[in-house]
Protein backbone atom coordinates (compact mmCIF):
# COMPACT_ATOMS: atom_id res chain seq x y z
CA UNK A 1 0.00 0.00 0.00
CA UNK A 2 1.81 3.58 -1.07
CA UNK A 3 2.19 5.91 2.06
CA UNK A 4 0.38 8.35 0.00
CA UNK A 5 -3.00 6.29 -0.02
CA UNK A 6 -6.17 8.51 1.33
CA UNK A 7 -6.58 7.26 4.95
CA UNK A 8 -7.83 10.18 6.63
CA UNK A 9 -11.85 11.64 5.99
CA UNK A 10 -14.61 13.39 7.92
CA UNK A 11 -17.55 11.20 8.91
CA UNK A 12 -20.09 12.69 7.09
CA UNK A 13 -22.52 15.00 8.57
CA UNK A 14 -20.07 16.46 10.85
CA UNK A 15 -18.64 18.93 8.37
CA UNK A 16 -19.83 21.78 6.20
CA UNK A 17 -16.85 22.07 4.43
CA UNK A 18 -17.83 25.43 3.04
CA UNK A 19 -17.76 26.78 6.42
CA UNK A 20 -14.55 25.24 7.52
CA UNK A 21 -12.30 25.03 4.65
CA UNK A 22 -8.84 24.56 6.18
CA UNK A 23 -10.55 21.96 8.41
CA UNK A 24 -11.51 19.92 4.64
CA UNK A 25 -8.09 20.81 3.17
CA UNK A 26 -6.65 18.73 6.08
CA UNK A 27 -8.09 15.32 5.40
CA UNK A 28 -7.73 13.39 2.42
CA UNK A 29 -10.72 13.92 1.20
CA UNK A 30 -14.07 15.22 3.00
CA UNK A 31 -17.40 13.81 2.92
CA UNK A 32 -20.32 16.37 2.39
CA UNK A 33 -23.28 16.87 4.71
CA UNK A 34 -26.25 14.43 3.32
CA UNK A 35 -27.95 15.98 0.44
CA UNK A 36 -31.49 15.03 0.16
CA UNK A 37 -33.96 15.72 -3.47
CA UNK A 38 -35.55 18.43 -1.27
CA UNK A 39 -34.33 21.21 0.55
CA UNK A 40 -34.42 20.61 4.25
CA UNK A 41 -34.18 23.31 6.61
CA UNK A 42 -33.15 20.05 9.46
CA UNK A 43 -34.85 19.37 13.35
CA UNK A 44 -35.92 22.53 15.65
CA UNK A 45 -33.09 23.68 18.29
CA UNK A 46 -31.80 22.93 20.71
CA UNK A 47 -29.93 20.42 18.29
CA UNK A 48 -26.60 19.11 20.68
CA UNK A 49 -25.73 18.08 24.03
CA UNK A 50 -22.89 16.64 25.83
CA UNK A 51 -22.92 13.76 27.70
CA UNK A 52 -20.64 12.12 30.34
CA UNK A 53 -18.66 10.27 27.43
CA UNK A 54 -19.87 11.79 24.19
CA UNK A 55 -22.24 14.40 22.91
CA UNK A 56 -25.90 14.11 20.95
CA UNK A 57 -27.12 15.82 17.53
CA UNK A 58 -30.62 16.46 16.50
CA UNK A 59 -29.14 18.56 13.20
CA UNK A 60 -31.90 16.74 10.55
CA UNK A 61 -30.20 16.32 7.51
CA UNK A 62 -29.90 19.96 6.98
CA UNK A 63 -29.07 20.66 2.95
CA UNK A 64 -30.39 22.76 0.50
CA UNK A 65 -31.43 19.96 -1.21
CA UNK A 66 -30.27 18.37 -4.88
CA UNK A 67 -30.95 20.74 -7.12
CA UNK A 68 -28.61 23.92 -5.12
CA UNK A 69 -26.71 21.29 -3.90
CA UNK A 70 -25.36 21.11 -7.37
CA UNK A 71 -25.72 24.48 -9.15
CA UNK A 72 -24.11 26.28 -5.87
CA UNK A 73 -22.42 23.81 -3.31
CA UNK A 74 -20.64 21.78 -5.52
CA UNK A 75 -18.57 24.12 -7.35
CA UNK A 76 -17.43 25.78 -4.68
CA UNK A 77 -16.57 22.42 -3.08
CA UNK A 78 -14.24 21.79 -5.42
CA UNK A 79 -12.20 24.66 -5.17
CA UNK A 80 -11.47 23.12 -1.72
CA UNK A 81 -9.11 20.67 -4.21
CA UNK A 82 -9.49 17.18 -2.09
CA UNK A 83 -11.62 14.57 -3.31
CA UNK A 84 -15.29 14.82 -2.45
CA UNK A 85 -17.73 11.97 -0.97
CA UNK A 86 -20.92 13.21 -1.35
CA UNK A 87 -23.31 11.93 0.91
CA UNK A 88 -26.90 11.09 -0.29
CA UNK A 89 -29.75 10.98 1.65
CA UNK A 90 -33.32 9.99 0.97
CA UNK A 91 -36.91 8.58 2.06
CA UNK A 92 -36.71 6.12 -0.65
CA UNK A 93 -34.92 4.07 -3.50
CA UNK A 94 -35.95 5.87 -6.14
CA UNK A 95 -34.91 9.70 -3.92
CA UNK A 96 -31.39 7.68 -3.34
CA UNK A 97 -30.83 6.45 -7.19
CA UNK A 98 -32.21 10.13 -8.59
CA UNK A 99 -29.70 12.03 -6.75
CA UNK A 100 -26.89 9.51 -7.38
CA UNK A 101 -27.53 9.59 -11.03
CA UNK A 102 -27.52 13.57 -11.11
CA UNK A 103 -24.44 13.22 -8.73
CA UNK A 104 -22.52 10.85 -11.51
CA UNK A 105 -20.78 12.53 -13.94
CA UNK A 106 -19.67 15.31 -11.86
CA UNK A 107 -16.35 16.60 -11.96
CA UNK A 108 -14.67 16.19 -8.10
CA UNK A 109 -17.30 14.07 -6.76
CA UNK A 110 -14.99 10.73 -5.77
CA UNK A 111 -17.59 8.44 -4.28
CA UNK A 112 -20.88 8.31 -3.17
CA UNK A 113 -21.93 7.37 0.28
CA UNK A 114 -25.06 6.37 0.87
CA UNK A 115 -26.91 7.42 3.96
CA UNK A 116 -28.63 4.25 5.42
CA UNK A 117 -28.94 5.12 8.36
CA UNK A 118 -29.13 8.51 9.97
CA UNK A 119 -30.88 8.46 13.53
CA UNK A 120 -32.03 11.78 13.30
CA UNK A 121 -35.21 11.46 10.86
CA UNK A 122 -38.33 9.99 11.08
CA UNK A 123 -39.01 8.58 8.05
CA UNK A 124 -37.96 5.11 7.72
CA UNK A 125 -35.90 4.32 4.36
CA UNK A 126 -36.76 1.09 2.76
CA UNK A 127 -34.27 -1.82 3.03
CA UNK A 128 -30.65 -0.91 2.95
CA UNK A 129 -29.84 -3.71 0.02
CA UNK A 130 -32.89 -2.43 -2.32
CA UNK A 131 -31.40 1.14 -2.21
CA UNK A 132 -27.75 0.38 -3.17
CA UNK A 133 -29.37 -2.17 -5.86
CA UNK A 134 -30.83 1.17 -7.09
CA UNK A 135 -27.72 3.31 -6.87
CA UNK A 136 -25.72 1.04 -8.63
CA UNK A 137 -28.04 0.83 -11.55
CA UNK A 138 -27.57 5.20 -11.60
CA UNK A 139 -24.21 5.63 -11.31
CA UNK A 140 -20.73 4.09 -11.73
CA UNK A 141 -19.24 5.90 -8.99
CA UNK A 142 -18.13 4.13 -6.34
CA UNK A 143 -20.63 3.71 -3.45
CA UNK A 144 -20.16 3.10 0.06
CA UNK A 145 -22.87 2.24 2.57
CA UNK A 146 -23.25 4.30 5.62
CA UNK A 147 -24.67 1.81 7.56
CA UNK A 148 -25.61 1.75 11.37
CA UNK A 149 -23.98 -0.14 14.53
CA UNK A 150 -27.86 -0.72 15.91
CA UNK A 151 -28.39 -3.70 13.09
CA UNK A 152 -29.67 -6.84 14.78
CA UNK A 153 -27.28 -8.29 12.54
CA UNK A 154 -24.84 -5.79 10.84
CA UNK A 155 -22.71 -8.18 8.70
CA UNK A 156 -25.73 -9.66 7.31
CA UNK A 157 -26.75 -6.04 6.17
CA UNK A 158 -22.72 -5.97 5.08
CA UNK A 159 -23.32 -8.90 3.40
CA UNK A 160 -26.46 -7.66 1.58
CA UNK A 161 -25.18 -4.18 0.19
CA UNK A 162 -22.24 -6.38 -1.23
CA UNK A 163 -24.32 -8.32 -3.10
CA UNK A 164 -26.24 -5.28 -4.42
CA UNK A 165 -22.88 -3.79 -5.09
CA UNK A 166 -21.80 -1.29 -2.95
CA UNK A 167 -18.10 -0.65 -3.28
CA UNK A 168 -17.28 -0.14 0.51
CA UNK A 169 -18.98 0.57 3.68
CA UNK A 170 -18.70 3.37 6.37
CA UNK A 171 -18.98 2.08 9.82
CA UNK A 172 -20.41 3.27 11.95
CA UNK A 173 -23.20 6.14 11.87
CA UNK A 174 -24.05 7.53 15.41
CA UNK A 175 -26.77 5.54 17.50
CA UNK A 176 -29.73 6.91 18.47
CA UNK A 177 -29.45 8.51 22.18
CA UNK A 178 -31.54 10.38 24.85
CA UNK A 179 -30.50 13.21 27.77
CA UNK A 180 -32.42 14.53 30.18
CA UNK A 181 -32.35 17.66 31.55
CA UNK A 182 -31.07 17.44 35.06
CA UNK A 183 -33.47 19.96 36.74
CA UNK A 184 -36.64 19.38 34.47
CA UNK A 185 -35.90 15.65 33.86
CA UNK A 186 -37.20 16.76 30.17
CA UNK A 187 -35.10 16.27 26.89
CA UNK A 188 -32.27 17.96 26.58
CA UNK A 189 -32.72 18.03 22.37
CA UNK A 190 -36.13 18.92 20.59
CA UNK A 191 -35.72 15.52 19.32
CA UNK A 192 -33.91 12.56 20.35
CA UNK A 193 -30.23 12.55 19.07
CA UNK A 194 -27.65 10.38 17.31
CA UNK A 195 -24.86 9.45 19.88
CA UNK A 196 -21.16 10.16 18.87
CA UNK A 197 -17.48 10.51 20.66
CA UNK A 198 -15.53 8.53 22.89
CA UNK A 199 -18.05 6.31 24.20
CA UNK A 200 -18.61 5.07 20.33
CA UNK A 201 -15.24 3.89 19.86
CA UNK A 202 -15.61 0.08 21.43
CA UNK A 203 -18.91 -0.24 19.11
CA UNK A 204 -17.27 0.98 16.05
CA UNK A 205 -14.77 -1.42 16.42
CA UNK A 206 -17.02 -4.23 16.89
CA UNK A 207 -18.68 -3.27 13.38
CA UNK A 208 -15.73 -2.81 11.90
CA UNK A 209 -14.43 -6.17 12.78
CA UNK A 210 -17.43 -7.94 12.05
CA UNK A 211 -18.02 -6.65 8.88
CA UNK A 212 -13.92 -7.19 7.76
CA UNK A 213 -14.90 -11.04 8.43
CA UNK A 214 -18.21 -10.86 6.94
CA UNK A 215 -17.19 -8.94 3.53
CA UNK A 216 -14.16 -8.30 1.06
CA UNK A 217 -15.15 -4.53 1.04
CA UNK A 218 -12.99 -1.67 2.03
CA UNK A 219 -14.43 0.04 5.30
CA UNK A 220 -14.01 3.35 6.20
CA UNK A 221 -13.97 3.43 10.30
CA UNK A 222 -15.34 5.56 12.22
CA UNK A 223 -16.58 6.28 16.01
CA UNK A 224 -14.96 8.05 18.68
CA UNK A 225 -11.64 8.36 16.98
CA UNK A 226 -9.44 11.18 19.07
CA UNK A 227 -5.96 9.83 18.44
CA UNK A 228 -3.18 8.39 15.86
CA UNK A 229 -3.86 5.35 18.41
CA UNK A 230 -7.69 5.11 18.00
CA UNK A 231 -7.34 5.32 13.99
CA UNK A 232 -5.01 2.69 14.21
CA UNK A 233 -7.57 0.22 15.93
CA UNK A 234 -9.81 0.51 13.81
CA UNK A 235 -7.21 -0.21 11.00
CA UNK A 236 -6.19 -2.93 12.76
CA UNK A 237 -9.86 -3.96 12.99
CA UNK A 238 -10.58 -4.05 9.58
CA UNK A 239 -10.53 -0.49 8.40
CA UNK A 240 -8.99 0.89 5.23
CA UNK A 241 -9.86 4.68 6.27
CA UNK A 242 -10.49 6.30 8.81
CA UNK A 243 -13.21 9.04 9.85
CA UNK A 244 -13.03 11.55 12.23
CA UNK A 245 -16.06 12.92 13.53
CA UNK A 246 -17.16 14.76 17.03
CA UNK A 247 -13.07 15.30 17.71
CA UNK A 248 -13.26 18.26 14.90
CA UNK A 249 -15.60 19.72 16.70
CA UNK A 250 -13.21 20.17 19.62
CA UNK A 251 -10.07 20.30 18.03
CA UNK A 252 -9.90 21.35 14.20
CA UNK A 253 -6.94 20.41 13.56
CA UNK A 254 -7.46 17.26 14.77
CA UNK A 255 -6.25 15.81 10.78
CA UNK A 256 -2.90 16.97 11.21
CA UNK A 257 -2.54 15.89 14.62
CA UNK A 258 -3.66 12.21 14.04
CA UNK A 259 -1.80 12.02 10.86
CA UNK A 260 1.15 12.69 13.10
CA UNK A 261 0.65 10.67 16.01
CA UNK A 262 -0.23 7.78 13.30
CA UNK A 263 3.50 8.30 11.79
CA UNK A 264 4.58 7.90 15.83
CA UNK A 265 2.56 4.47 16.27
CA UNK A 266 4.21 3.50 13.04
CA UNK A 267 7.59 4.25 13.62
CA UNK A 268 7.24 2.57 17.14
CA UNK A 269 6.12 -0.35 15.63
CA UNK A 270 8.87 -0.52 13.06
CA UNK A 271 6.55 -0.55 10.05
CA UNK A 272 6.40 1.97 7.20
CA UNK A 273 2.25 2.49 6.87
CA UNK A 274 -0.53 2.26 9.24
CA UNK A 275 -2.31 0.12 6.80
CA UNK A 276 0.65 -2.72 7.18
CA UNK A 277 -1.67 -3.12 10.22
CA UNK A 278 -4.80 -3.70 8.77
CA UNK A 279 -6.69 -6.74 10.12
CA UNK A 280 -3.93 -6.87 12.57
CA UNK A 281 -6.77 -7.60 15.36
CA UNK A 282 -8.05 -10.36 13.05
CA UNK A 283 -4.33 -12.31 13.20
CA UNK A 284 -4.19 -11.73 16.79
CA UNK A 285 -7.55 -13.71 17.04
CA UNK A 286 -6.16 -17.03 16.06
CA UNK A 287 -3.53 -16.63 18.78
CA UNK A 288 -5.83 -15.88 21.32
CA UNK A 289 -7.56 -18.96 21.62
CA UNK A 290 -10.72 -20.46 22.24
CA UNK A 291 -11.51 -18.23 25.13
CA UNK A 292 -12.22 -15.38 22.40
CA UNK A 293 -13.75 -17.29 19.91
CA UNK A 294 -16.36 -18.44 22.05
CA UNK A 295 -17.18 -14.59 22.86
CA UNK A 296 -17.30 -14.06 19.63
CA UNK A 297 -19.96 -16.26 18.72
CA UNK A 298 -21.92 -14.18 20.74
CA UNK A 299 -21.80 -11.31 18.49
CA UNK A 300 -24.15 -10.43 16.52
CA UNK A 301 -23.14 -10.60 12.74
CA UNK A 302 -20.68 -13.09 12.94
CA UNK A 303 -22.50 -16.09 12.83
CA UNK A 304 -21.13 -16.64 8.80
CA UNK A 305 -17.95 -16.26 9.50
CA UNK A 306 -14.89 -17.92 8.05
CA UNK A 307 -12.07 -19.18 9.37
CA UNK A 308 -9.56 -17.45 7.94
CA UNK B 1 -9.54 30.36 12.39
CA UNK B 2 -6.53 30.38 15.17
CA UNK B 3 -6.41 27.73 18.06
CA UNK B 4 -3.82 28.18 21.03
CA UNK B 5 -2.63 26.23 23.92
CA UNK B 6 -3.18 28.87 26.71
CA UNK B 7 -1.82 28.77 30.01
CA UNK B 8 -4.44 30.27 33.09
CA UNK B 9 -2.69 33.62 34.77
CA UNK B 10 -5.47 33.68 37.34
CA UNK B 11 -9.22 32.82 38.23
CA UNK B 12 -10.96 35.16 40.27
CA UNK B 13 -14.20 35.01 42.25
CA UNK B 14 -17.10 37.77 40.70
CA UNK B 15 -20.37 37.58 43.44
CA UNK B 16 -21.24 33.47 41.76
CA UNK B 17 -18.98 34.10 38.83
CA UNK B 18 -15.89 33.37 37.82
CA UNK B 19 -13.27 35.33 35.81
CA UNK B 20 -10.65 33.15 34.09
CA UNK B 21 -8.05 34.85 33.55
CA UNK B 22 -5.34 33.43 30.58
CA UNK B 23 -2.51 34.48 28.67
CA UNK B 24 -3.21 35.84 25.25
CA UNK B 25 -0.57 33.88 23.34
CA UNK B 26 -0.85 35.08 19.85
CA UNK B 27 -4.91 35.34 19.72
CA UNK B 28 -6.49 38.55 18.74
CA UNK B 29 -9.21 39.84 21.50
CA UNK B 30 -11.14 40.22 18.42
CA UNK B 31 -14.40 42.75 18.25
CA UNK B 32 -16.62 43.07 21.43
CA UNK B 33 -19.31 40.42 21.55
CA UNK B 34 -17.05 37.71 19.03
CA UNK B 35 -16.83 34.12 21.04
CA UNK B 36 -13.44 31.82 22.39
CA UNK B 37 -14.25 28.08 22.09
CA UNK B 38 -12.64 26.89 25.86
CA UNK B 39 -11.69 23.25 26.20
CA UNK B 40 -13.72 22.54 29.11
CA UNK B 41 -11.11 19.94 31.28
CA UNK B 42 -12.09 16.51 30.93
CA UNK B 43 -14.88 17.31 28.95
CA UNK B 44 -16.14 16.19 25.14
CA UNK B 45 -16.86 19.50 23.87
CA UNK B 46 -15.67 23.12 24.47
CA UNK B 47 -17.30 25.97 25.85
CA UNK B 48 -18.16 29.18 24.06
CA UNK B 49 -17.05 32.48 25.83
CA UNK B 50 -17.52 35.91 24.92
CA UNK B 51 -14.31 38.17 25.96
CA UNK B 52 -15.59 39.80 28.69
CA UNK B 53 -11.87 42.05 29.73
CA UNK B 54 -9.02 42.33 27.69
CA UNK B 55 -6.00 43.27 30.08
CA UNK B 56 -2.98 43.92 28.36
CA UNK B 57 -1.41 40.43 27.23
CA UNK B 58 -4.57 38.65 28.46
CA UNK B 59 -8.06 37.27 27.94
CA UNK B 60 -10.50 37.37 30.34
CA UNK B 61 -13.52 35.33 30.60
CA UNK B 62 -17.02 35.86 32.86
CA UNK B 63 -17.95 31.76 33.64
CA UNK B 64 -21.26 31.05 35.51
CA UNK B 65 -20.42 27.38 36.70
CA UNK B 66 -24.05 26.11 35.73
CA UNK B 67 -22.83 23.10 34.70
CA UNK B 68 -20.10 20.11 34.02
CA UNK B 69 -18.25 22.69 31.65
CA UNK B 70 -18.56 25.16 33.02
CA UNK B 71 -17.99 24.37 36.77
CA UNK B 72 -14.66 22.46 35.04
CA UNK B 73 -13.30 25.99 33.33
CA UNK B 74 -13.95 27.86 36.62
CA UNK B 75 -12.01 24.71 39.18
CA UNK B 76 -8.60 25.72 36.80
CA UNK B 77 -6.03 27.37 38.64
CA UNK B 78 -3.00 29.43 37.84
CA UNK B 79 -0.38 27.66 35.48
CA UNK B 80 -2.91 25.12 34.04
CA UNK B 81 -3.16 24.80 30.12
CA UNK B 82 -6.32 24.77 27.97
CA UNK B 83 -7.05 25.41 24.45
CA UNK B 84 -8.88 28.14 23.00
CA UNK B 85 -10.27 29.24 19.73
CA UNK B 86 -10.95 31.99 18.59
CA UNK B 87 -12.09 35.16 18.15
CA UNK B 88 -15.48 33.53 16.04
CA UNK B 89 -18.57 34.84 15.16
CA UNK B 90 -19.99 38.51 14.49
CA UNK B 91 -19.21 40.78 17.11
CA UNK B 92 -21.47 44.47 18.00
CA UNK B 93 -21.38 47.21 14.91
CA UNK B 94 -19.27 49.22 17.00
CA UNK B 95 -20.39 52.32 14.18
CA UNK B 96 -23.27 53.71 17.02
CA UNK B 97 -24.15 57.43 18.22
CA UNK B 98 -25.71 56.91 21.25
CA UNK B 99 -24.61 53.41 22.62
CA UNK B 100 -26.60 51.94 25.48
CA UNK B 101 -25.36 48.80 26.88
CA UNK B 102 -27.64 46.66 28.15
CA UNK B 103 -27.30 43.09 30.18
CA UNK B 104 -28.99 41.07 32.30
CA UNK B 105 -27.14 38.02 34.52
CA UNK B 106 -24.23 36.58 33.24
CA UNK B 107 -25.17 38.12 29.63
CA UNK B 108 -23.08 41.22 31.20
CA UNK B 109 -19.94 38.83 29.79
CA UNK B 110 -18.93 40.86 26.76
CA UNK B 111 -20.46 44.37 27.83
CA UNK B 112 -16.68 45.39 30.06
CA UNK B 113 -15.15 44.79 27.05
CA UNK B 114 -17.56 46.72 24.71
CA UNK B 115 -18.00 49.20 26.85
CA UNK B 116 -14.04 49.78 27.14
CA UNK B 117 -14.00 50.23 23.79
CA UNK B 118 -16.71 52.20 22.88
CA UNK B 119 -15.75 55.01 25.50
CA UNK B 120 -17.81 54.20 28.62
CA UNK B 121 -21.24 54.80 27.18
CA UNK B 122 -23.99 54.45 29.70
CA UNK B 123 -24.95 50.75 30.76
CA UNK B 124 -27.85 49.55 32.33
CA UNK B 125 -27.52 46.22 34.33
CA UNK B 126 -30.02 43.53 35.65
CA UNK B 127 -29.45 40.70 37.73
CA UNK B 128 -31.18 38.27 40.13
CA UNK B 129 -29.82 38.90 43.46
CA UNK B 130 -27.40 41.40 45.08
CA UNK B 131 -24.51 38.86 44.69
CA UNK B 132 -24.88 38.51 40.92
CA UNK B 133 -24.68 42.12 41.03
CA UNK B 134 -21.33 42.16 41.73
CA UNK B 135 -20.31 41.63 38.18
CA UNK B 136 -21.64 45.01 37.69
CA UNK B 137 -17.98 46.64 39.00
CA UNK B 138 -16.36 44.84 35.64
CA UNK B 139 -18.12 47.97 34.07
CA UNK B 140 -18.35 51.58 34.87
CA UNK B 141 -21.46 53.87 34.15
CA UNK B 142 -23.62 51.10 35.19
CA UNK B 143 -27.11 51.02 36.25
CA UNK B 144 -28.28 48.16 38.68
CA UNK B 145 -31.67 47.16 38.85
CA UNK B 146 -32.38 44.16 41.24
CA UNK B 147 -35.16 41.48 40.45
CA UNK B 148 -38.43 42.15 39.99
CA UNK B 149 -37.23 45.28 38.42
CA UNK B 150 -36.20 44.70 34.98
CA UNK B 151 -34.07 46.42 32.75
CA UNK B 152 -36.90 46.91 30.51
CA UNK B 153 -38.37 48.77 32.95
CA UNK B 154 -35.33 51.70 32.76
CA UNK B 155 -35.02 51.84 29.58
CA UNK B 156 -34.57 55.84 28.94
CA UNK B 157 -37.41 57.26 26.69
CA UNK B 158 -35.17 59.20 24.38
CA UNK B 159 -33.79 57.24 21.32
CA UNK B 160 -30.04 55.27 22.26
CA UNK B 161 -28.44 52.50 20.30
CA UNK B 162 -28.85 49.45 22.17
CA UNK B 163 -26.44 47.00 22.59
CA UNK B 164 -27.56 44.02 24.74
CA UNK B 165 -27.01 40.41 26.00
CA UNK B 166 -28.87 38.54 28.57
CA UNK B 167 -31.65 35.85 28.78
CA UNK B 168 -33.70 35.43 26.08
CA UNK B 169 -37.07 37.14 27.44
CA UNK B 170 -34.57 39.82 28.04
CA UNK B 171 -33.51 40.10 24.27
CA UNK B 172 -37.46 39.25 23.39
CA UNK B 173 -38.86 41.88 25.72
CA UNK B 174 -36.16 44.10 24.26
CA UNK B 175 -36.57 43.85 20.46
CA UNK B 176 -40.11 44.61 20.90
CA UNK B 177 -39.44 48.13 22.55
CA UNK B 178 -36.03 48.77 20.44
CA UNK B 179 -36.78 47.49 17.25
CA UNK B 180 -33.34 48.61 15.72
CA UNK B 181 -31.17 46.83 18.93
CA UNK B 182 -27.91 45.03 18.77
CA UNK B 183 -28.80 41.49 20.57
CA UNK B 184 -26.21 39.03 21.60
CA UNK B 185 -28.21 35.45 21.60
CA UNK B 186 -27.17 32.10 23.13
CA UNK B 187 -27.08 28.91 22.23
CA UNK B 188 -25.41 25.43 22.55
CA UNK B 189 -22.67 25.14 20.55
CA UNK B 190 -20.41 22.14 19.14
CA UNK B 191 -17.46 23.16 17.57
CA UNK B 192 -18.36 27.25 17.35
CA UNK B 193 -16.75 27.43 13.63
CA UNK B 194 -19.41 26.51 11.34
CA UNK B 195 -19.35 23.08 10.78
CA UNK B 196 -21.32 21.15 12.76
CA UNK B 197 -24.63 23.32 12.17
CA UNK B 198 -25.62 22.78 16.01
CA UNK B 199 -26.06 25.91 17.39
CA UNK B 200 -29.00 27.12 15.27
CA UNK B 201 -31.80 29.11 16.93
CA UNK B 202 -35.25 30.49 15.94
CA UNK B 203 -35.88 33.63 15.24
CA UNK B 204 -39.03 35.28 13.88
CA UNK B 205 -38.81 31.61 12.13
CA UNK B 206 -36.11 31.30 10.61
CA UNK B 207 -33.47 29.36 11.62
CA UNK B 208 -30.17 30.99 12.22
CA UNK B 209 -26.94 29.79 12.69
CA UNK B 210 -25.64 31.54 15.72
CA UNK B 211 -21.49 31.07 15.39
CA UNK B 212 -21.71 32.04 11.91
CA UNK B 213 -24.41 34.39 11.11
CA UNK B 214 -24.17 35.94 15.14
CA UNK B 215 -23.84 35.88 18.34
CA UNK B 216 -24.85 39.42 17.83
CA UNK B 217 -27.79 39.91 15.30
CA UNK B 218 -29.84 43.20 14.78
CA UNK B 219 -33.58 42.93 15.99
CA UNK B 220 -35.96 43.57 13.61
CA UNK B 221 -39.68 42.83 13.21
CA UNK B 222 -40.76 40.39 10.98
CA UNK B 223 -42.27 42.70 8.45
CA UNK B 224 -38.78 44.02 7.58
CA UNK B 225 -37.36 40.86 7.38
CA UNK B 226 -39.81 39.82 5.12
CA UNK B 227 -39.06 42.89 3.05
CA UNK B 228 -35.71 42.73 3.19
CA UNK B 229 -35.95 39.02 1.42
CA UNK B 230 -38.17 40.54 -1.41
Amino acid sequence: MPVSAPLLLNASGCLDALAAPEVARSLDGFVTKTITPEPREGNPPVRVAETEAGMLNSIGLANPGRKRFLAQTLPRLRCLERPIWVSVGGFSATDYAETCAAIDGCDGVATVELNLSCPNVDEAPEGAAEIVAACRAATCLPLYAKLSPAAWDLAEVARAVEAAGADGLSLVNTMRGLALDPRTLRPRLATGGGYSGPALKPIALAAVYACARAVELPIVGMGGVRSGLDALELIAAGATMVGLGTILFSDPAAGARIRGELALEVAERDIAHPLELHRAAHSSLQMAGSSFDNGEQKMPGNRQQSTA
Amino acid sequence: MRRERLRVAGVEAVGPYALLRVARGGLDPGRPGQFFMLEAPGRVLPRPMSLCVAPPRELAFLIDPIGSGTRALCALGQGDVLHVLGPLGHGFDLDVVRPLLVGGGIGVAPLPYLSEVLGHPPALLGFRTGWHAQAAALLSNAEVCIEPTYVTELLPEEPHDVLACGPEPMLEALRALVPDAQLAWEAPMACGYGACHGCAVEIDGELRRLCLEGPVLRAMPREELVADSN
